[in-house]
């Protein structure tokens, strides 16, 4: 902002009055916010009850979409809808206790190592999952050049390579893994700050009045005292895990991948939007997946955020 | 006057979170860390390795997990390989910087003003917008693709500079922690400076701005991750090569191919991707922890 200043540029363009409304200060980002956050949402909703294949202008089926979703997608049913939500409840639960154990775990050490190792727990969340991907295709490599191969090997677990990257059962147990690696994000962040933030006089109270050991610590002081940071963990947490996708075609190198092992809703969503055209079903796929979004938050909230509502 | 504990506070050893310096009961914690630290940390500095293996290393069987000699040679092929239709990598790293530095920008002007009009304002409507944004912090982006490319083709930004930034400016979760931290200011500053005669927008910049700069670094961050590692718009949305950003030009340069002399190379182009996000989180760390403080959903 290197602008001289904004008074001077706003009272030579006479626009003194306006900046002193709160629409002068909300209504940039609202325009922005609804035109690509909540207008996008409308537009799916009302698309998955189209036909729509991007030249002719979409027509109404009703709800043709949901109905073939529900009773003709085989790929739908069997492979995109039960690997979703296996690897939501897998990596999203899992990430989020993971963050929080590491979080306390930290919490526990001084300063300058805390820092360092929040660090690299936190990188893997940078990474952008389809480029990383080049590491877990020379680690998981089929051949005896294979890190893993060539390590269990040598020590004889296995006789001959495995074709890790083949079988959709490794595929998936993979993409578990490489989303649980790298699931300590914002969310994790969130989560140690907040224990480093509860007041020191809270335990010490606690302690006086009968805490007996750093169990009862962890269940009756610390989490409570970090609800609403433990809320917004879970939130990201499911928002990354649902915004997974392409990771099983980026390890095999095929779209769809073997047997579509790993395919989540998102890329078949991305299949039908952009491979085959199919707008109005790719639409509906996308409103599904947006529900269940708010059917596992609404769950977190429960869990969690229970008094405010 | 001699002050008598239970004996069971003999053995606590005052408060054990976040304590000042190293004690032999850290050591257990340790123990757990480093094995977990190790596995977090191999696939980044395998990276790093395999990025500055020389071609001859990446064949080696038994393979090698540190190179014995290091060369660029990867980063040099990256360079100077250009796409089919002939844009120099030189390019799609001015394309990347130049989005990563206009997203940033906007959605921190954007966001901090709407931040601190959630914060300190009074207007209508204000409880229904600001309660959307925080629903919205669920909002799964790649899940609207296809609504997306319909809105950009009516504004007519597909295959423009434009497709790159600004679906991206507004962040939910950003203009959230924004908000909630400004929360923490205390009220008769606001007052104060209004009394002095200010009007809102001196008061937004020159009193509230200088206090939320943690906050702003945050979104700072999370606006350079959204832009940088962002493949999506050079994918669906641009068809113009020229204006493509680099985490595209990578992917297309290394994603198709399994051949091992790719590896070295795909591994470099990781490098450069990630290297900027790592760098840019450890300057900012302090700021974004003392963010994230403030980060508690209701």
């Amino acid at each position: 902002m290197s602008i001289k200043s904004p008074e001077t540029i706003i009272s030579k363009t006479g626009l003194k009055k306006s900046i002193n409304t709160s629409g002068f200060f909300v209504l940039p980002y609202v325009i922005f916010f609804f035109t690509f956050v909540i207008l996008l949402i409308l537009i799916s909703v009302m698309l998955s009850f189209t036909y729509y294949d991007t030249i002719n202008f979409p027509h109404f089926i009703g709800l043709r979409n949901y109905i073939n979703l529900l009773t003709q997608d085989t790929d739908f049913m069997q492979f995109a809808l039960p690997t979703t939500i296996k690897y939501a409840l897998i990596v999203g639960p899992g990430g989020y206790l993971l963050s929080f154990i590491l979080a306390w775990i930290l919490a526990q050490i001084p300063h300058r190592s805390r820092t360092v190792a929040a660090i690299i727990i936190y990188s893997p969340a940078l990474t952008s999952g389809v480029l990383m991907t080049v590491v877990w295709r020379v680690v998981f490599a089929g051949d005896n050049r294979g890190y893993l191969n060539n390590l269990l090997l040598n020590m004889g677990v296995i006789n001959a390579p495995v074709q890790w990257l083949q079988d959709p059962k490794t595929i998936t147990l993979i993409m578990l893994f490489v989303g649980l690696w790298s699931s300590m994000g914002i969310g994790f962040l969130a989560m140690l700050s907040g224990i480093l933030n509860i007041n020191k006089e809270i335990y010490e109270a606690a302690y006086i009045d009968g805490l007996k050991n750093r169990w009862q610590e962890i269940f009756y002081i610390t989490i409570p005292s970090m609800k609403p940071q433990m809320l917004f963990g879970m939130v990201m947490a499911i928002v990354s895990t649902f915004n997974a996708s392409g990771i099983a075609a980026a390890l095999t190198l095929s779209t769809p991948p073997p047997q579509l092992a790993g395919w989540l809703i998102v890329d078949h969503m991305n299949d039908f939007g952009f491979g085959r055209y199919e707008m109005g079903y790719a639409s509906a796929l996308s409103v599904v997946l947006v529900l269940m979004v708010l059917l596992f938050s609404r769950i977190a909230k429960r869990l969690f955020g229970g008094d405010n509502e | 006057m001699k002050l008598r504990l239970p004996k069971r506070r003999a053995k606590y050893l005052g408060q054990m979170i976040n304590p000042e310096r190293f004690h032999k009961s850290q050591i257990k914690f340790y123990l757990i860390l480093l094995p977990i630290l190790l596995v977090m940390m191999l696939p980044i500095v395998f990276i790093i390795s395999h990025a500055f293996k020389p071609l001859d290393e990446l064949y080696a069987y038994p393979p090698k997990f540190f190179p014995s000699r290091l060369t660029l040679d990867n980063f040099k092929q990256l360079i100077k390989a250009t796409s089919q239709t002939g844009v120099p990598f030189s390019r799609y790293l001015f394309n990347s910087i130049l989005v990563a530095i206009l997203v940033i920008l906007f959605s921190l002007l954007f966001g901090s003003l709407a931040a601190f009009a959630f914060s300190f304002l009074e207007f209508k409507g204000k409880k229904v917008i600001f309660g959307a944004n925080q629903i919205a912090i669920m909002f799964v982006a790649v899940a609207v693709a296809v609504p997306r490319y319909i809105v950009m083709s009516r504004l007519g930004i597909i295959n423009s500079f434009f497709a790159h930034i600004i679906p991206l400016i507004a962040i939910p979760v950003g203009v959230f922690l924004l908000k909630q931290f400004m929360d923490q200011i205390p009220r008769e500053l606001y007052d104060a400076a209004k009394i002095d005669g200010a009007n809102k927008l001196q008061i937004y910049f020159r009193v509230i701005l200088p206090l939320v700069k943690p906050a702003l670094a945050t979104i700072a961050i999370l606006a350079f991750q959204s832009a940088w590692n962002n493949t999506e718009t050079s994918q669906l949305f641009i068809n113009d090569e020229a204006l493509k950003t680099l985490p595209y030009y990578f992917g297309s340069l290394t994603l198709g191919t399994s051949s091992i002399a790719a590896q070295g190379i795909s591994a470099a182009a990781s490098l450069i991707i990630f290297l900027p996000n790592i760098v840019l989180f450890i300057i900012l760390q302090r700021n974004v922890m003392n963010t994230m403080a403030h980060s508690g959903l209701k």
